[in-house]
């Protein structure tokens, strides 16, 4: 057997393993009933899906879809559009981190160059600079310019492993902040671009609220799904198992360096559409976007919702968000930065799971004291 | 490497910069090697924090990214003693005492209950770099502040091509060499330098041959925070401290102990010559790209030596 017939042997066989490793988490069983009705006429992948989904996933999805025709056009885009572009840049994150076992701090450099892209293609204030396109060319080329930079990155720090990857990570984004700082032919320097837009589309505008925010609803929703589906694939799981040990996958004939850099890759284009809902957010881009207090909130972001889960980096965007904006009224103005820091401290030294951790761990808790007593109740 | 190949790379790296060298002294002497001075000043500076932050990394595993903070409160503190006695070798001693004391806390009061531990150590330590800075921003608000240096080193002294050059910048180079010899004499030769390096290279036989390694680690994390106050008053004197200084002299450390190979005193003289060089010849010859000059340094080596040029594998 060559090599690379014992690696595909190797990736169907973990691919076969996938689905049931995923199964073992569901605490609920189905109702033993429903199952047998459905298995006689919905077809197979339909009862998969469904097998897959719970109420509480029902929940979440109305809620976020229902949620701008309730909410204030400031909380629909001031809280709710601006938590999932961040927690989408966040999302790349976790998936790095939490299924690359790489923890890079480069994120919010790769979303900022791809905003700084769909300025300098597309059109911003200074004409000099921006090249015009129209933004159906404008954003799939800064999309793939910051796919393929995140993919340089992750070719340079998985040269090194570990602890590593965060300090040369973290040293490309400080002197990406400091080039488009100083670069005044393609950054514009300290002052940045501005006037970029939401494009308008068929009679809908994109600047207003409610759209913005099903644009970036839709587009965090797909990053949510392809992360997920991504980690049950062959890939994600090759991924998992080489976050784990990576020596043990070499040894199995797994790339292990192509691997991760693929995982850079994939993260980079999360963060890259995160970057370009930024930029529309905002309206403009400064090295402001891209310093480090702001590659640090990513982290904090990811951190704060708990790195094990995807939806652990929304989870984590929203109590950011809500911080940001509402910290002001319940602690002195300018406190910001300490309110957040000593959250994020806190939750690096007593849970470092996130809030998703301390939810776990509370719902597991609670479940301990019913059994309890229920072993009290029986005898 | 075969020895040819070697040849190869020094000429692929050393020709480049000895033609512009030549093309650069022929076209402005004076100018070439006022830069090259401030580029060793700037070094000087950068060895001294850098120094630090790869002791501590090289013993404990842990990346201080609150390094920068302890650098900018060595700084305010040592500022306040200067404003009150005034006196700057005060002021210099209130820096490294300050910040060795700060760090001593983070030692022993939070890293050694996460031993092992790399990443949530690192969490912990951008998470106080947060605080830190926040707090500074809070007691000392937005305003640059500079020292007085006395007498004996303030003014300029004439040298042969340069003419006119700052003293202080020469007393900063001096003091760099001399803390520089300083460190690596305790390294080598006292008993707990000597653990300090046994613990850099196998922290597990350290602890089994009887040594406490705990007092180590503070000792060393106490040093390593210490040299990054004491930086903080030198290079708040040679250039002036403001909000914002933290995450430059961070970065500095970051770029020099990757290039110059983690836990190394020696490397770290080499990464911040490199760095401090590049950034001050960028500056004067290429102003609105002299990081770029920094970050190619960064990938070439990492590129050639992942583990930085004075790094070890394992």
């Amino acid at each position: 057997m060559s090599a690379s017939q014992w690696r595909r042997a190797m990736n169907s066989a973990a691919a076969a393993a996938a689905p049931t490793l995923a199964a073992q988490p569901a605490r609920v069983p189905r109702p033993a009933a429903a199952a047998a009705g459905d298995a006689l006429d919905a077809p197979p992948w339909l009862d998969r899906l469904g097998a897959r989904i719970r109420l509480r996933h029902a929940v979440v999805l109305a809620a976020v879809v229902l949620y701008p025709l309730v909410a204030s056009p400031f909380f629909t885009y001031q809280i709710g559009a601006q938590s999932l572009a961040l927690g989408l840049i966040a999302l790349s994150l976790t998936f790095l981190g939490g299924y690359g076992g790489m923890v890079s701090l480069a994120q919010m450099t790769v979303a900022g160059l791809a905003g700084y892209l769909v300025a300098i293609f597309g059109t911003s204030s200074m004409a000099s600079i921006s090249l015009g396109w129209p933004w159906w060319l404008a954003v799939p080329f800064a999309l793939l310019g910051a796919t393929v930079f995140a993919a340089a990155v992750g070719w340079l720090s998985v040269r090194t492993e570990g602890i590593y990857t965060i300090m040369i990570t973290l040293a490309i984004g400080v002197a990406f902040f400091y080039l488009a700082q100083q670069n005044y032919t393609v950054f514009n320097g300290f002052q940045g671009l501005s006037k970029i837009a939401a494009p308008e589309l068929g009679g809908v505008d994109f600047k207003e609220p409610v759209a913005f925010y099903f644009v970036a609803l839709g587009c965090a929703l797909a990053g949510y799904f392809l992360v997920k589906h991504l980690v049950r694939a062959p890939f994600g799981v090759a991924l998992q198992g080489i976050r784990d040990n990576p020596r043990r996958m070499a040894s199995l004939g797994y790339h292990v360096t192509a691997h991760r850099v693929a995982a850079y890759a994939v993260a980079g284009l999360l963060a890259a559409v995160g970057g370009v809902l930024m930029v529309w957010y905002n309206g403009r881009i400064s090295p402001g976007t891209v310093n480090l207090a702001q590659m640090i909130s990513i982290l904090i972001i990811a951190v704060l919702g708990g790195m094990k889960h995807p939806i652990g980096a929304f989870v984590g965007a929203i109590v950011y968000v809500l911080l940001q904006n509402f910290a002001i009224d319940l602690f002195v103005r300018e406190r910001f930065n300490l309110v957040i820091g000593g959250v994020f401290l806190a939750v690096v030294l007593f849970s470092p799971d996130g809030l998703l951790g301390l939810w776990a761990k509370l719902r597991s808790s609670l479940v301990r004291t019913q059994i309890s007593h229920q072993k009290r109740r029986r005898p | 490497m075969t020895d040819g190949r070697k040849i190869a790379l020094w000429l692929l790296f050393a020709g480049p910069i000895a033609v512009f060298s030549v093309w650069a002294i022929v076209d402005n002497p004076p100018l070439y090697f006022k830069t090259l001075l401030n580029g060793l000043t700037l070094a000087s500076l950068y060895f001294l924090v850098a120094s630090g932050f790869t002791l501590v990394f090289g013993l404990m595993r842990n990346v201080n990214l609150a390094h920068g903070s302890l650098y900018l409160l060595g700084a305010y503190v040592g500022w306040i003693v200067g404003e009150n006695t005034g006196s700057w070798l005060l002021a210099v001693a209130a820096g490294f005492l300050s910040s060795a004391a700060l760090g001593l806390l983070m030692q022993v009061f939070i890293f050694r209950f996460m031993e092992g531990q790399d990443l949530r150590q690192t969490l912990v330590t951008i998470g106080l770099s947060i605080v830190f800075a926040d707090l500074m921003l809070w007691a000392f608000g937005g305003e640059i502040y500079t020292f007085d240096p006395p007498a004996w080193i303030y003014g300029s002294t004439m040298l042969p091509v340069v003419e006119k050059f700052p003293t202080y910048r020469i007393a900063v180079l001096l003091a760099a060499i001399v803390i520089g010899f300083g460190l690596w004499t305790f390294l080598a030769k006292t008993r707990v330098g000597m653990m300090i390096r046994a613990g850099v290279d196998d922290r597990g036989m350290l602890a089994a041959s009887g040594v406490n390694v705990q007092l180590v680690f503070a000792v060393t994390f106490a040093i390593g925070a210490g040299l990054a106050g004491l930086a903080g008053v030198v290079g708040g004197t040679a250039l002036s401290i403001s909000p914002g200084e933290d995450t430059r002299y961070l970065l500095a450390s970051l770029v020099v102990v990757i290039v110059g190979g983690m836990g190394s005193v020696v490397g770290a003289s080499i990464g911040a010559l490199l760095i401090g060089l590049a950034e001050q010849f960028g500056l004067a010859y290429a102003p609105t790209y002299s990081v770029v000059f920094t970050f190619v340094i960064m990938v070439v080596a990492l590129a050639f030596r992942p583990r930085g040029i004075m790094g070890r594998a394992g």
